[in-house]
């Protein structure tokens, strides 16, 4: 790692400055939404329905109504009233807020309860009786396309069938020639379960209108206020709210991974409430109705194939998947992209020939679904190749390490177009294996391994050797809802010198006052410390589309180099004016500008606020900011090299992470602790998910894995001491060379475990094991061939 | 995860307690740590008209060797029996059991009573306290009286414990020489309940055979369950790894879990096996046997 | 009875309330007394967000009756700074960015000072046993339990 270019006192990129939002953290002084006490404000508890596919006999809400305190019962034909029981998802499919005629999912929302304290209206919420006819449930995605299935979206006029979308991506004639002409092809079946993002803060909202200024303010757990902001408007305009009267507020937010993303009915339900009571509606969900009802992530049902030469080169890929999004398609996509970014998939490798579809189908079952740390399906993706590389390389008796390194695209051909038509910035791979390998110990641990199998022992190593796609993005390709993905900074420069940054993104975790603080701090040479920035309130920050996906930094944190830029522009002017000479004679250092050989004479920027105010130069106008909406000329490509190495225990099939090395590459580094911070967190949320975590249902469409006892998400001892390191890859296209990290190991961890775990086995024969690993599934396979106890 | 409305009692004494268990019948359930009970409350599956809370009752709460037996105050924390000296001199099985009760924070308010007294088979004591031979003293209107273990659990979620009936203590033999204890819990993680687990409290003599046999097993029936054959092979037998695999095979037999998230019916079996193997030979070890 | 009095200290301050028998202590903590610093993140007993010290042992809030505290000294983390002084926990947890989001945050500071009231010098295995009853999502633990050792670090130098 570089040296930071500027001191510790300013504090700009490359230090691991002390984070300025921990203060109220550790304090127990954060406020999030749940903290929030509003003058006569009333809570809202929902009534969620047993069956996943029912007709709605009747409500019958008299015996709730009349417990003492509870004032309402909202159903859906109140708010059909207003044309507000239904509403757009981000992919323009449509979903209930609240049903008129069935239900389609289990814990789908009935009606809401409005009552004067939550305890009363969790009484309320029992005391409403509905009665259901239950209809055929589908939950199979393979047998939703079946001619004969139920159609399940009968409230779309002329749709004969359950399929939502097929989108696809590369040459299928060109693909189809190399696998027939390619030595060898494998082929594996995969399937991602269905998982959630579970953040220890559920959602939920206070929706607060203003009779008398006709004002709503909702505080919300939201990574993108703006964007709920104007579809609020869009979707309820027609009763009334009008943009420049609706302030969204995401305050501090307990963890967001994708899950804070969509609108759920809940909000929606609050906000009417509200509207029509004329007082502050809170409604925060319990944890069971977090994992039931929000916005799921994966259930992608994949076929992959891979044509290589018999040397171990890879000639071509192909990938049919099966998308099950439940009962709507309310993934939280760019809308051009019902697949998200899943034509990553030719990963790291330079693959000529590709060819990927996808096709969406309805069920019986909550709807989503992208909402956990992936970057738009490239966990999928990404899983998908190093699944498939793995297998190649068992197939040809290669070292995994070794079919990698002999397929990575070579650094020299970056800027990289893949077969699927994405330009890859920059990327060293086969650098980041390498120190992977050497930090792990690689050959070592092959020579281990070997020993331990003669004695009957078992572990295996896996690698994965991830490109992720992020910073969405160019305005030319992406937009959600028809909002363009750029983002936006606000800067202001006070006379004091010190500043104020707003930003269109929205933290939750993941350290922007801080990060965002240091990127001024380095473009202005104003100590970070003076630096406040803000994020969340849409009626002071600047129009952004949020935070998810990794976009903050290769977005946002770009829009404040360029604001930053901007401000030093004028600045040099004012110092000209100041020094009394020519702004081309002007030498920028961090903080101050000095006249070219003569270092005697120099103005610091804190000099140039007071002046910008006090003696800023005729013709030009006062004061010191500026604001930039930044859209990126094209996507970051952030990479790594992981190995996970396991350990198996053979009489009970138990999987334990011995190792977990992660080499990761995110361009340049604003602050290395909080990157870590990053990619320690992604690491666990990709050790779940790859042996713990799966939400399923029964045939009746009954799910499990809906409260955290069977939903299980790992403490600190079910995971290893993560060992990180970096390698440094500069985007040659972002103002100062990052990629974002958030997600990264989210992505790229799954699949090393998986390896790891085959590979343990892969001398008896076994090719795959579907993600979560779990001890049955695994003593399954040493039963199979004669390895259990 | 709000309970339903109910009627709280907080007797400072046994007797009053149990006039109220008494007075209030069915409606009324004891409160002990709240661990399990609460839970239920709070998503609102086991209604309760009348909490009646026996932690102001004084004196229920220790842990000490007395009479020849190890005496555990029924409304002991498992944490309090964690920390045990005692225990983990010579009840190791004890505090082997107490650590992979759910997680440390639960552990500061379960009791021991509590996880017994709930008569889940999931419950990590009932299997310990089986091979253990234990006996549980319940005070009810009719006084005092001692029930064996193997009399304790009767069903599922029921156990010998009158409607006035509060369990106060638990008493374990003190081990002879050459005894040794082990429980071994297999959990997809920390503070899970078993996928499965066994308990074993094995004696032997100088020959290195078995004189006694406990083995139990937790989740591998409707009621906590004794491996009465596995038990009846091993005793007069000499440990060996071929007599411990037989012992835990039949075990196993015995068993009948239900599949569910944890694994399969199979599945569950052979791990009760694998696993009653493992806490013989764990016994063993600790009896000074091999 | 449906409504009791009970007598509770919070953090060093004697409180007189009148509560429902089923009012959770989590409940009363952030509700009526306004300490929202204890958090709530399941339904379950499984989180550990809502941790605060009852009677100088870490529990969990969410599972026991404001009733059943009759009598009991409670620490939340609102309670840690004194005399605007951070506790070594705190500045410890900051310095080695042992928080994110900063939701499961205070539950993991007090089952953390827990820990250190009882062992001066816990080794790492016995610091992620401790906090096995604490759910993050955000940090992956290495950060949290670094923290907690170099508050064991601050607290034998003081």
């Amino acid at each position: 790692m570089s040296t930071p270019r500027t001191s510790p006192e300013v504090c700009g990129m490359g230090h691991s400055m002390k984070r300025k939002e921990d203060p109220r953290f550790i304090r127990g002084k954060g406020n999030y939404v749940d903290d929030i006490q509003l003058p006569g404000m009333l809570h809202m508890d929902i009534v969620r329905s047993p069956y996943a596919h029912a007709k709605i006999k009747s409500i019958n809400a008299e015996r709730a109504l009349k417990i003492p305190g509870v004032l309402a019962v909202i159903t859906g034909e109140t708010l059909a009233k207003y044309n507000l029981h239904w509403m757009p998802t981000l992919m323009s499919d449509t979903q209930m807020v609240l049903p008129t005629e069935k239900v389609m999912y289990q814990a789908q929302e009935v009606a809401a309860v409005i009552a004067t304290d939550r305890y009363v209206a969790a009484d309320g919420v029992e005391a409403v009786e509905v009665e259901y006819d239950p209809l055929p449930v589908v939950v199979d995605p393979f047998k939703a396309l079946d001619p004969s299935a139920p159609v399940l979206r009968t409230d779309k006029k002329d749709k004969k069938d359950n399929r939502i979308f097929h989108w696809q991506a590369g040459d299928r004639a060109a693909t189809d020639k190399a696998f027939a002409e390619a030595d060898v092809v494998v082929a594996q079946d995969m399937y991602l379960p269905r998982i959630h993002v579970a953040s220890i803060e559920t959602c939920g909202c206070v929706a607060d209108f203003d009779r008398v200024n006709g004002k709503l303010t909702v505080y919300m757990t939201t990574q993108a206020p703006h964007a709920v902001r104007t579809v609020f408007a869009l979707v309820a305009g027609h009763v009334g709210l009008s943009e420049e009267k609706i302030r969204i507020v995401s305050p501090d937010i307990g963890g967001g991974f994708g899950g804070k993303v969509p609108v759920y009915p809940g909000y929606v339900i609050a906000v009417a409430a509200s509207v029509v009571i004329g007082k502050p509606v809170k409604w925060v969900e319990d944890r069971m109705e977090n994992l039931q009802a929000d916005s799921f992530a994966r259930d992608y049902h994949i076929h992959a194939e891979l044509a290589a030469t018999k040397d171990g080169t890879m000639k071509a890929l192909r990938i049919k998947t099966l998308a099950d999004h439940g009962y709507a398609d309310a993934a939280a996509n760019p809308s051009k992209f019902p697949a998200g970014l899943f034509s990553i998939c030719t990963g790291s490798y330079d693959l000529k020939n590709a060819f990927a579809e996808v096709d969406g189908v309805y069920t019986n079952k909550a709807p989503g679904g992208i909402a956990y740390r992936c970057s738009f399906r490239v966990t999928e993706a990404v899983h998908c190749i190093e699944r498939i590389t793995d297998v190649l390389a068992q197939e040809l008796k290669m070292d995994p390490a070794e079919l990698r390194m002999k397929n990575f695209i070579p650094p020299e051909k970056f800027p990289y177009k893949s077969a699927l038509g994405w330009e890859y910035d920059s990327g060293n791979y086969p650098a980041a294996l390498r120190k992977a390998m050497d930090i792990v110990g690689y050959e070592a641990l092959r020579r281990e391994q070997a020993e331990k199998r003669a004695r009957g022992e078992l572990m295996g190593i896996g690698i994965s050797s991830f490109t992720e796609i992020v910073g969405a993005g160019p305005s030319k390709q992406f937009d959600i809802l028809g909002l363009k993905m750029f983002d936006s900074c606000e800067i202001r420069i006070h006379p004091t010198g010190k500043a104020m940054a707003r930003f269109g993104t929205k933290s939750q975790g993941q350290g922007h006052e801080t990060t965002y603080a240091q990127i001024v701090a380095e473009e202005l040479g104003i100590p970070a410390a003076h630096v406040q920035v803000e994020e969340g309130d849409t009626d002071t920050a600047p129009y952004g589309l949020g935070t998810y996906a990794s976009r903050s930094t290769p977005t946002a944190g770009a829009a404040g180099a360029m604001a930053a830029r901007k401000i030093r522009e004028k600045a040099k002017k004012i110092a000209a004016h100041l020094l009394e000479c020519s702004p081309d004679d002007l030498v920028w250092e961090p903080g101050k500008f000095t006249v070219k050989g003569a270092p005697s004479r120099s103005k610091t920027i804190q000099e140039i606020a007071f002046a910008a105010y006090t003696n800023h130069p005729q013709g030009m106008e006062a004061g010191l900011e500026a604001v930039s909406y930044y859209d990126p000329p094209n996507l970051t490509f952030p990479f790594g090299s992981y190995i996970a190495v396991v350990d198996i225990d053979r009489g009970t099939g138990a999987v334990k992470v011995r190792r977990f090395v992660a080499v990761d590459d995110c361009g340049n580094i604003i602050n290395p602790m909080i990157v870590d911070g990053q990619i320690h967190g992604g690491l666990a949320m990709g050790l779940a998910p790859a042996l713990l975590e799966e939400i399923s249902y029964d045939e009746d469409g009954n799910i499990t894995g809906g409260s955290f006892m069977d939903y299980l998400l790992p403490t600190a001892m079910e995971t290893p001491s993560w060992e990180t390191a970096k390698t440094v890859t500069p985007s040659p296209h972002h103002p100062f060379g990052a990629k974002g990290v958030g997600e990264s190991a989210t992505v790229g961890a799954p699949p090393a475990i998986a390896n790891a775990v085959v590979d343990a086995l892969s001398h008896v024969g076994v090719r795959h094991v579907d993600i979560p690993v779990t001890p049955e599934k695994v003593w399954r396979l040493l039963k199979e061939n004669g390895l259990s106890e | 995860m709000i309970p339903a409305a109910f009627d709280y009692h907080a007797p400072a004494s046994l007797p009053e307690a149990i006039a109220l268990l008494s007075q209030f019948g069915d409606s009324a359930k004891v409160i002990s740590g709240g661990q399990s009970l609460l839970p239920l409350l709070k998503l609102r599956l086991g209604a309760a008209e009348h909490l009646v809370d026996i932690g102001r009752i004084a004196g229920l709460e220790y842990v000490r060797e007395e009479g020849g037996s190890l005496r555990i105050g029924g409304r002991t924390r498992e944490s309090v029996l964690e920390r045990s000296e005692v225990v983990r001199a010579r009840y190791p099985i004890l505090l082997d059991t107490a650590r992979v009760i759910a997680d440390p924070l639960v552990r500061n308010r379960a009791t021991v009573g509590g996880n017994l007294a709930h008569g889940d088979p999931a419950n990590d004591h009932p299997a310990t306290m089986l091979a253990l031979r234990a006996e549980v003293v319940a005070f009810g209107q009719n006084g005092e009286r001692t029930i064996p273990i193997d009399q304790f659990f009767t069903g599922l979620f029921a156990t010998a414990l009158a409607r006035d009936e509060i369990l106060t203590e638990i008493r374990i033999p003190a081990p002879p020489n050459r005894t040794g204890g082990a429980y071994v819990k297999l959990e997809r993680k920390v503070g899970d309940y078993a996928t499965a687990a066994a308990a074993a409290q094995v004696t032997l003599d100088g020959s290195g055979a078995f004189t006694q046999v406990g083995l139990a097993l937790t989740n591998a029936g409707p009621m906590p369950l004794r491996s009465t054959a596995a038990e009846e092979f091993l005793k007069g037998r000499r440990a060996t790894d071929d007599s411990i695999a037989e012992a835990a095979r039949r075990a196993a037999e015995a068993a009948s879990p239900t599949a569910d998230r944890r694994g399969s019916v199979e599945y569950k079996r052979e791990m009760a096996r694998v696993l009653a193997g493992r806490a013989l030979k764990k016994a063993v070890e600790r009896a000074g046997g091999r | 009875m449906a409504r009791h009095d009970i007598h509770i200290t919070v953090n060093g301050v004697a409180q007189d309330l009148q509560v429902e028998s089923r009012l959770l202590l989590v409940h009363l903590l952030r509700e009526n007394l306004r300490l929202t610093g204890t958090h709530i993140g399941c339904d379950t007993t499984h989180c550990g967000a809502c941790t605060v010290l009852l009677d100088g042992e870490p529990v969990k809030s969410c599972t026991i009756l404001a009733v059943q505290a009759d009598g009991a000294r409670i620490a939340t983390v609102e309670g840690l700074e004194q005399n605007g002084k951070l506790h070594p926990v705190q500045e410890a947890f900051w310095e080695k960015h042992g928080l994110q989001c900063g939701y499961c945050t205070p539950g993991m500071l007090m089952t953390g000072c827990a820990l250190l009231a009882r062992n001066k010098d816990p080794t790492e295995p016995e610091i992620r046993e401790a906090i096995s009853g604490n759910l993050c999502r955000c940090t992956g633990y290495s950060n949290i339990v670094k923290a907690i050792q170099s508050a064991a670090e601050r607290l034998r130098q003081q």
